[in-house]
C-alpha cells in the first residue's frame, strides 16, 4: 500500500468519475508457482487486460517468500486478489477461473449468481 | 496439490504426552494431549472449549517451557486477554515474555469473492511463520470452523482442513482444534473423521434449573484413558477435571485405630475404636443423635490434633457450633486453630457432580484426616438414587485412597427400614451404627447398635445413649420378658433392682445377727459350764488340800505321839492305834 492520502483522494476520485476512468489497485497473493497461482495470474491479467486496460496497478505477491505479508493482510486462502482501489475493499479467492464472478468481485458487472 | 510440508511421519513408539496443566485433565489421559498431534474439543456453546485451549497454552508457557501460539478465528487478541484475565491468567505478560501469539484471523464473508479454484495455503503460511517467530510447541486453532461461514466450497475446506492437521503433525506441534457441536454429530462439520489421535468433548447440560459440565475422551488413539463423563469446573482457577483416580479398588489400608470420640462407643469396637481410613455411616432417625455423633467424631480428631473437615448440608457453621455447646462440645476453638473447616452448602446450590468436584477440591486444598458428611440423604434432591450411589462410591473411593477416616450421616424416613439407607450405600461403607428410637410408655429413648463393623470384633449388644450436658453416654439396657427397657421404664427396672437388693442385704443382715445371737448364746452356755466346772474343781482342790493338809497334821501328830510314848510309855502300838481310830 502507497500513501494513503493519495489512495484516499483516487478513491473520491474514483466515485465521482465515470466507471471506465476508475483507477485499480489490486494485489495478487500467490503461492509459488503452483497450477492455481500461475492460472490466477494468468486468468486475472487476461481479465484486467480486456476490462481495465491501462488504469490498473497490480502486485503479485508469493507469500512463500513474503509470509509476513501474508500475516499483515490476513490471507488465508491461496490465491486471493485484493481489491484495495476502487473502494469497498474485495477479496477474491480462487484461481480466476470464472470469470463472471472475478468481474462482480471488482465491482465491474452486477453478480447474477449468489 | 501436494503441500512442501508433506513428509513422511516418524514412528514414534512410545505415546509422548504433553501434559495440559488442567488439574484432573492429564490424569484422565495419563499425563496429557498427545504431544505432537492435533487434539480436536468439541462442544456447544459456552461449554468452555476456548478456555481450555488457553489454559493448554498458558501452562505449557509458563509451567513446561513450551510457548504458545493461538489463533483466534472469533475474538479479538483483546478481547481474549480481558476474558481470561479474570481467571487470573496474565496472557499479556506471557506474550511480552515471547511465550505466547495470539493471532486474530478475521474473516468477512462479504469481502469475499470465490472465483475459482483455491486452496487455504496462505492459512498454512501465516501458521507456519507464526510458529517459527517464537518457536511454538503448542498451538490451539479457536474455532477453525469459523472458515466454513467464511467459504463455501465445503469440499475444499474439508480437504484443507484435512491437510492442515496432517501438516499441523508434520510440524511437531501439540494443536488443540476446537469445533462447535453438531446435531447428531461430534462437530458440525465432522472434524473428527480427520482428526484421529484425540478427541475431547466438553458438555454444558442443565437437569433440573441445575449445570453440570463435563468432559468426555471420546477417544484417544494409543492410550489408555477415561471413559467415563468427568465433571468439570470453571471458576476462579479456571479450569479443572475432577480427578476421580482411584477407579480401581486398591488402596492403601492401615491397622492404626482412631477413636470415634465415645470411649464407651470404641469399647464396642473392640475397645480400640475404627480403624484410620474407614467409612462410618451413622444411619437413624430424625433426632436421634447422628449430628451430634459426628460432632463427637470431629471433636475426637481435632484433639488428636488432626485436620477434620465438616461438611454440612442443613445446618449453617455457627449453628452446629451452637447447638453442640449444649452437649458440651466446643468446635469453635479447632476452628479458630484451623483444624476444623466447615463446608456448609444447600445440596441443590449445585448438581451431584459439581458437589463432588467442590468437595474433592476442598479436600485437596485442606487435606483433612477426617471428614463428615450430614446427612448425604440430602443428596436425593440433586439426583436419582443410581447417580447419589455412584457419586457417593466416587467419594468414598477418594477419601479412601486418602486415608481419610469418614463419617456419613443418613436420615432414616418415617416409613423405611431401619436396615435399610435411603441412598442404598451400605455395601460400601465399613462400620455402620444404627441410631433408632423406642418410643415405649410415652417417652422416646435413643438406642445405639453396631450394625457391622469390618474387619473388629464387635458388640451385638443394643444400648441406650443418652445425649447429656458432657456428651453422649452409653448405658446399659435392660432385656427381660417384656423386652428391651429404655428411659424411665429402665430407670423403674433399676429402681425396682435396688429395693430387691436392699431387702436382700437386709435380710442377710437379720441372719447375720441370729447367727449372732445364737453364738453368743453358745458362748454364755460354754462360759457358765466352765465356771461350774471351776467351782467345782476349786472345791475339789480345796478339798484335795484339806485332805493333804490333815494328813500332814496326822503325820505330825503321830510323830509327836511316837515321841510322847517313847518317853512317858512302852506300848508299842495301842495308844497309837487307838488315837487313829479316835480321829
Amino acid at each position: 500500500m502507497t500513501n494513503q492520502a493519495e489512495n484516499f483522494q483516487r478513491a473520491m476520485e474514483g466515485f465521482f468519475a465515470r466507471p471506465d476512468d476508475t483507477h485499480y489497485i489490486l494485489s495478487l497473493f500467490i503461492t509459488g508457482a503452483t497450477p492455481k497461482s500461475t492460472r490466477a495470474v494468468k486468468n486475472l491479467i487476461a481479465i484486467c487486460d480486456r476490462y481495465l486496460q491501462g488504469r490498473y496497478e497490480l502486485e503479485v505477491i508469493d507469500i512463500y517468500q513474503q509470509p509476513e505479508r501474508a500475516q499483515k493482510e490476513g490471507i488465508i486462502a491461496a490465491p486471493t486478489l485484493i481489491k484495495t482501489l476502487p473502494l469497498p475493499l474485495r477479496r477474491l479467492v480462487g484461481d480466476m477461473s470464472d470469470e463472471d464472478r472475478v468481474l462482480a468481485g471488482l465491482g465491474l458487472r452486477v453478480k447474477t449468481n449468489v | 496439490m501436494v503441500s512442501q510440508w508433506e513428509r513422511t511421519n516418524p514412528f514414534v513408539s512410545v505415546l509422548p504426552k504433553a501434559p495440559t496443566g488442567i488439574s484432573g485433565l492429564d490424569k484422565i489421559t495419563g499425563g496429557g494431549l498427545p504431544k505432537g498431534r492435533p487434539t480436536i474439543v468439541c462442544g456447544g456453546a459456552g461449554s468452555g472449549k476456548t478456555l481450555l485451549g488457553v489454559e493448554f497454552l498458558v501452562h505449557g508457557a509458563a509451567e513446561y517451557d513450551e510457548p504458545g501460539l493461538f489463533l483466534a478465528f472469533e475474538e479479538t487478541p483483546g478481547e481474549l486477554t480481558m476474558n481470561v484475565a479474570s481467571l487470573g491468567f496474565d496472557l499479556e505478560r506471557l506474550i511480552a515474555d515471547k511465550k505466547l501469539l495470539i493471532d486474530h484471523i478475521y474473516i468477512d464473508r462479504s469481502e469475499i469473492e470465490e472465483t475459482g479454484e483455491y486452496d487455504l495455503e496462505g492459512l498454512f503460511i501465516r501458521l507456519g511463520y507464526l510458529i517459527d517467530s517464537i518457536g511454538a510447541k503448542r498451538v490451539v486453532l479457536d474455532t477453525v470452523e469459523a472458515l466454513f461461514g467464511a467459504l463455501s466450497d465445503t469440499y475444499i475446506l474439508r480437504s484443507e482442513l484435512r491437510r492442515l492437521f496432517n501438516w499441523l503433525k508434520q510440524k511437531g506441534v501439540t494443536a488443540v482444534i476446537t469445533a462447535e457441536r453438531g446435531d447428531g454429530t461430534l462437530t458440525r462439520h465432522g472434524l473428527e473423521e480427520y482428526v484421529s489421535d484425540c478427541v475431547i468433548l466438553l458438555d454444558h447440560r442443565v437437569t433440573e434449573q441445575v449445570s453440570t459440565r463435563r468432559l468426555r475422551i471420546v477417544k484417544y488413539r494409543g492410550t489408555a484413558h477415561g471413559t467415563n463423563e468427568y465433571p468439570f469446573l470453571i471458576d476462579r482457577d479456571g479450569f479443572s477435571v475432577l480427578p476421580i483416580t482411584s477407579v480401581g479398588l486398591d488402596h492403601q489400608v492401615t491397622e492404626e485405630r482412631v477413636s470415634i470420640g465415645v470411649p464407651q462407643l470404641d469399647d464396642l469396637m473392640g475397645g480400640r475404636g475404627l480403624y484410620r481410613g474407614s467409612t462410618v455411616l451413622v444411619s437413624g432417625t430424625a433426632g436421634s443423635g447422628k449430628s451430634s455423633l459426628a460432632a463427637h467424631f470431629v471433636h475426637a480428631a481435632c484433639q488428636r490434633g488432626e485436620r477434620s473437615l465438616y461438611l454440612a448440608s442443613e445446618e449453617s457453621r455457627h449453628q452446629i457450633i451452637r447447638n453442640m455447646r449444649s452437649i458440651g462440645i466446643d468446635l469453635q476453638p479447632w476452628v479458630e486453630a484451623g483444624l476444623l473447616h466447615f463446608h456448609n452448602a444447600r445440596p441443590t446450590a449445585s448438581s451431584l457432580e459439581l458437589y463432588l468436584t467442590i468437595t474433592n477440591r476442598i479436600i485437596n486444598e485442606f487435606q483433612p484426616q477426617a471428614v463428615v458428611i450430614d446427612p448425604i440423604t440430602n443428596f436425593n434432591l440433586m439426583g436419582n438414587p443410581n447417580e447419589v450411589k455412584a457419586m457417593l462410591m466416587r467419594l468414598i473411593d477418594n477419601l479412601k485412597s486418602c486415608q481419610i477416616t469418614t463419617m456419613m450421616t443418613s436420615l432414616t424416613g418415617g416409613g423405611d427400614a431401619l436396615e435399610q439407607t435411603e441412598v442404598g450405600i451400605s455395601s460400601l461403607i465399613d462400620t455402620w451404627i444404627l441410631l433408632r428410637d423406642m418410643e415405649a410408655n410415652g417417652e422416646r429413648n435413643r438406642l445405639m447398635y453396631l450394625l457391622k463393623s469390618r474387619g473388629m470384633p464387635h458388640s451385638n449388644q443394643l444400648r441406650e445413649f443418652l445425649l447429656t450436658s458432657n456428651g453422649i453416654r452409653l448405658v446399659d439396657v435392660y432385656v427381660g420378658a417384656g423386652g428391651v427397657l429404655t428411659g424411665s421404664a429402665r430407670a423403674a427396672q433399676e429402681a425396682q433392682e435396688r429395693a430387691a437388693a436392699l431387702a436382700q442385704a437386709q435380710e442377710v443382715e437379720r441372719l447375720r445377727l441370729n447367727l449372732e445371737r445364737k453364738r453368743r448364746a453358745l458362748e454364755a452356755q460354754i462360759a457358765a459350764l466352765r465356771a461350774n466346772f471351776d467351782a467345782e474343781a476349786e472345791e475339789l482342790y480345796r478339798i484335795i488340800d484339806q485332805q493333804a493338809a490333815r494328813e500332814q497334821q496326822i503325820m505330825t501328830d503321830r510323830a509327836d505321839m511316837a515321841r510322847h510314848r517313847t518317853v512317858y510309855s512302852t506300848e508299842p502300838d495301842g495308844g497309837e492305834s487307838g488315837r487313829r481310830n479316835g480321829i
